[in-house]
């Protein structure tokens, strides 16, 4: 889940980290008054989860409360790859000397995480690392014992980079790692990191990612930043569809069930994890159109297969379901069978007509089979590949 | 041979009243796996299909060898149940519960580290030598991982526990067993990666051969790649990637929470480009596995 950057600068702000005079607001007329309280000249920051503000004009600068009230009109206004902005953030406008760049990610091999720092800031940070590595350095460190400070001090060190400076830096990094580990991230930046004319240093911008899995821990401070549960903030809002699915997953505890939505004409039941990964590039490479896709796994109950059947049949312009996975070991085939067979006969249709195919080997197949063959419902056994399953799939609706 | 377990291999399970773990219990005892004894604080003294049910990992370490655990508790419960495991002297630590936040993986792992023990997992389901022992549910019931899983000369590592017995299944089919199956599992940061696994197959006498499934999302592939370079590992190794359409869909999550597209490193087309680059044949579908298997064991390159 991203944070937006007024988000973002209020959780360093909690965790003693530096940031600008200022708030977000959401009228001009905030805006304009914001200004004026905090004199002289101020910036006005569209508050989109996307890159590029500058750009498409979403930061402006205003010497005045009526210059402010002018820009903010335009920015929240302003729509920034497909995102109208959430609010928009007023600072007071920083001289800045340097720019530096402080990041703190996990390191999937190292299974840590590490700091990443750099003297050459601002946003060309990722030409910097490849251009110039001599100025970014790295290093990781315990989520064990207790925030090892030492590290950031060596890391800041590492550049050069000595006297006032190596300390106010370092605290600075240590703070942003402090925040890292109390709030579940799994992205925590400051860039640029900015040392102003006086030789102070502050976040000019930040950019934050908590992992869904950390959110129940992380509730209060979601709370206080007012982020509701319903937020998914993922790269795109959830649809009608994929909303309705998560509804009839939550109801019942037996299985997990979880879609995306796509235009096409075949619906996909296909798990349980892996198994849609591989079924879904399979339908892709023989042309197929997949209206949805679907992980159904966990050995879901009659209920929750026959609904998602209903909920993708529903669809505008799906014409037929395949119903798809890997050699299932806890699912199993008799109850997913039952389940489709149910949801197609309760959508007004005729299951012989609809199933393109049914392909689940594994756990009770033998009393799966015979609930198809009951149906006239083409099904396949482990000696059909899934590929091959998929391929048959998108032939019944007229694919490639 | 095999790696990591075999037919001596002692455990426990560690949440054993959960309505999925007495499953996986009595489907591990079909299977003939050494399941000693399991976990619930404040069951003890009960018993689940016959094994011994205790309050702590204590009360039965103090009692008997145990050389491995499945933890299968929920998600806030499974770091304590994993350093309660570590602590008490076990070696093997199979979480099978996924949704774990990626800060407790992370300190989980540290602490495995520093004390010699090793984790499988998290959101994986476990282990199998074929004909020997599982620990955990991989393959399902007894009778239908008996169908899949085959004794044989190829190592399976995956990201998706599904997809181990998909894959074990068309080997079988092929007439290929395996020594070894390792659901890795599907997260960020877990505990084992392919090639911390891979040096453990190359040590086994009987392993000839080694099988991948593979995702978009993280580095573990590159790391493969960097090893079987560095390491002159003599094994073939054949992988299967899945999630080709993701590369045009960067951020976008899709099930396992390793899978998603954070970075350029991190899709299909480059970890591909890696991995052919270190000598490691990449299947187009999974029923082409066993064609290239038999090529590579009579000699022939990728």
């Amino acid at each position: 889940m991203r944070f937006y950057e007024y988000e973002a600068k209020a959780l360093l702000a909690k965790n003693g980290v530096p940031t600008s005079k200022g708030g977000a607001v959401t009228s001009a007329d905030e805006a304009a008054r914001l200004a004026g309280e905090i004199g002289g000249e101020v910036v006005l920051k569209s508050q989109v989860l996307s890159g590029g503000r500058m750009k498409a004009g979403g930061i402006q600068f205003a010497t005045s409360a009526d210059e402010a009230r002018k820009h903010a009109e335009h920015i929240l206004k302003l729509v920034i790859n497909e995102q109208a902005p959430r609010c928009v953030l007023v600072e007071s406008k920083s001289s800045v000397k340097k720019e530096y760049y402080a990041g703190i990610i996990y390191d999937g091999n190292a299974k840590l995480p590490v700091a990443i720092f750099s003297d050459m800031g601002g946003i060309d940070i990722e030409e910097v690392a490849e251009t110039h590595p001599e100025h970014v350095a790295r290093v990781h460190f315990s989520t064990f014992q207790p925030l090892q400070e030492f590290k950031f001090k060596e890391l800041v060190a590492s550049l050069g980079i000595s006297g006032n400076e190596l300390n106010q830096l370092s605290r600075i990094v240590s703070r942003l790692a402090k925040t890292f580990l109390a709030h579940g991230l799994t992205l925590a930046e400051i860039n640029p990191l900015a040392q102003l004319e006086d030789g102070s240093f502050i976040a000019l911008d930040s950019h934050m990612d908590m992992e869904d899995e950390a959110r129940d821990q992380q509730r209060s401070v979601l709370e206080e930043l007012g982020i509701g549960p319903d937020e998914s903030r993922q790269s795109r809002e959830p649809t009608e569809f994929e909303m309705r699915v998560a509804t009839v997953d939550a109801e019942d505890h037996r299985g997990v069930v979880r879609v995306v939505e796509f235009d096409g004409n075949l619906g996909c039941v296909i798990g349980a994890g892996g198994g849609s990964l591989t079924i879904f590039d399979a339908l892709k490479k023989y042309g197929g159109k997949p209206a949805n896709y679907c992980e159904i796994g966990g050995n879901p109950s009659v209920h929750k297969a026959q609904e998602l059947t209903k909920l993708i049949l529903q669809q505008p312009g799906v014409e037929k379901i395949c119903v798809i996975m890997n050699v299932v070991s806890n699912t199993r085939v008799d109850i997913v069978a039952r389940g489709v067979i149910k949801g197609v006969i309760e959508s007004g249709r005729d299951p012989a007509d609809t199933i393109a195919i049914f392909r689940i080997p594994g756990s009770w197949e033998a009393d799966g089979f015979k609930i198809l063959e009951k149906y006239g419902v083409e099904y396949a056994d482990r000696t059909v590949p899934m590929s091959e399953a998929a391929r048959r799939a998108v032939m019944k609706v007229g694919g490639a | 041979m095999s790696i990591l377990i075999d037919e001596n291999t002692t455990f426990i399970i560690q949440g054993i009243t959960g309505r999925e773990a007495v499953n996986m219990a009595r489907e591990c005892i079909d299977y003939g796996s050494k399941l000693v004894g399991g976990v619930t604080p404040g069951r003890g003294g009960r018993d689940v299909h016959g094994v011994p049910v205790y309050d702590t990992v204590a009360a039965i370490t103090k009692k008997q060898r145990v050389d491995a655990s499945v933890i299968s508790v929920p998600p806030p419960a499974v770091r304590d149940a994993c350093f309660e495991a570590i602590e008490n002297g076990i070696k093997l630590i199979v979480i099978v519960t996924e949704r774990i936040p990626r800060l407790e993986v992370a300190q989980m792992v540290e602490y495995a580290n520093r004390e010699g023990a090793r984790i499988i997992g998290p959101n994986c389901l476990g282990v199998l030598t074929p004909g020997k022992s599982r620990v955990g549910g991989m393959g399902g019931a007894a009778v239908s991982a008996r169908k899949a899983y085959t004794p044989g000369p190829i190592g399976i590592m995956s990201r998706s526990g599904g997809m181990t017995t998909e894959i074990a299944n068309t080997l079988t089919a092929a007439g290929l067993g395996q020594s070894t199956a390792v659901s890795i599992g599907g997260d960020a940061i877990i505990g084992s990666t392919y090639a911390e696994l891979m040096p453990l197959f190359d040590a086994d006498p009987e392993t000839k051969a080694i099988v991948i499934y593979s995702e978009p999302g993280g580095r573990m592939e590159a790391q493969l790649a960097e090893y079987m370079k560095a390491s002159g590992s003599k094994l073939p190794v054949v992988a299967f990637m899945a999630g080709k359409f993701m590369d045009e869909m960067p951020g976008m999550r899709f099930g396992h929470a390793g899978t998603i597209v954070e970075g350029k490193a991190d899709t299909t087309a480059e970890k591909l480009t890696r991995m052919k680059d270190a000598g490691i044949s990449v299947a187009e579908q999974i029923q082409d596995i066993p064609d290239i298997l038999k090529r590579r064991l009579a000699g022939g390159g990728a």
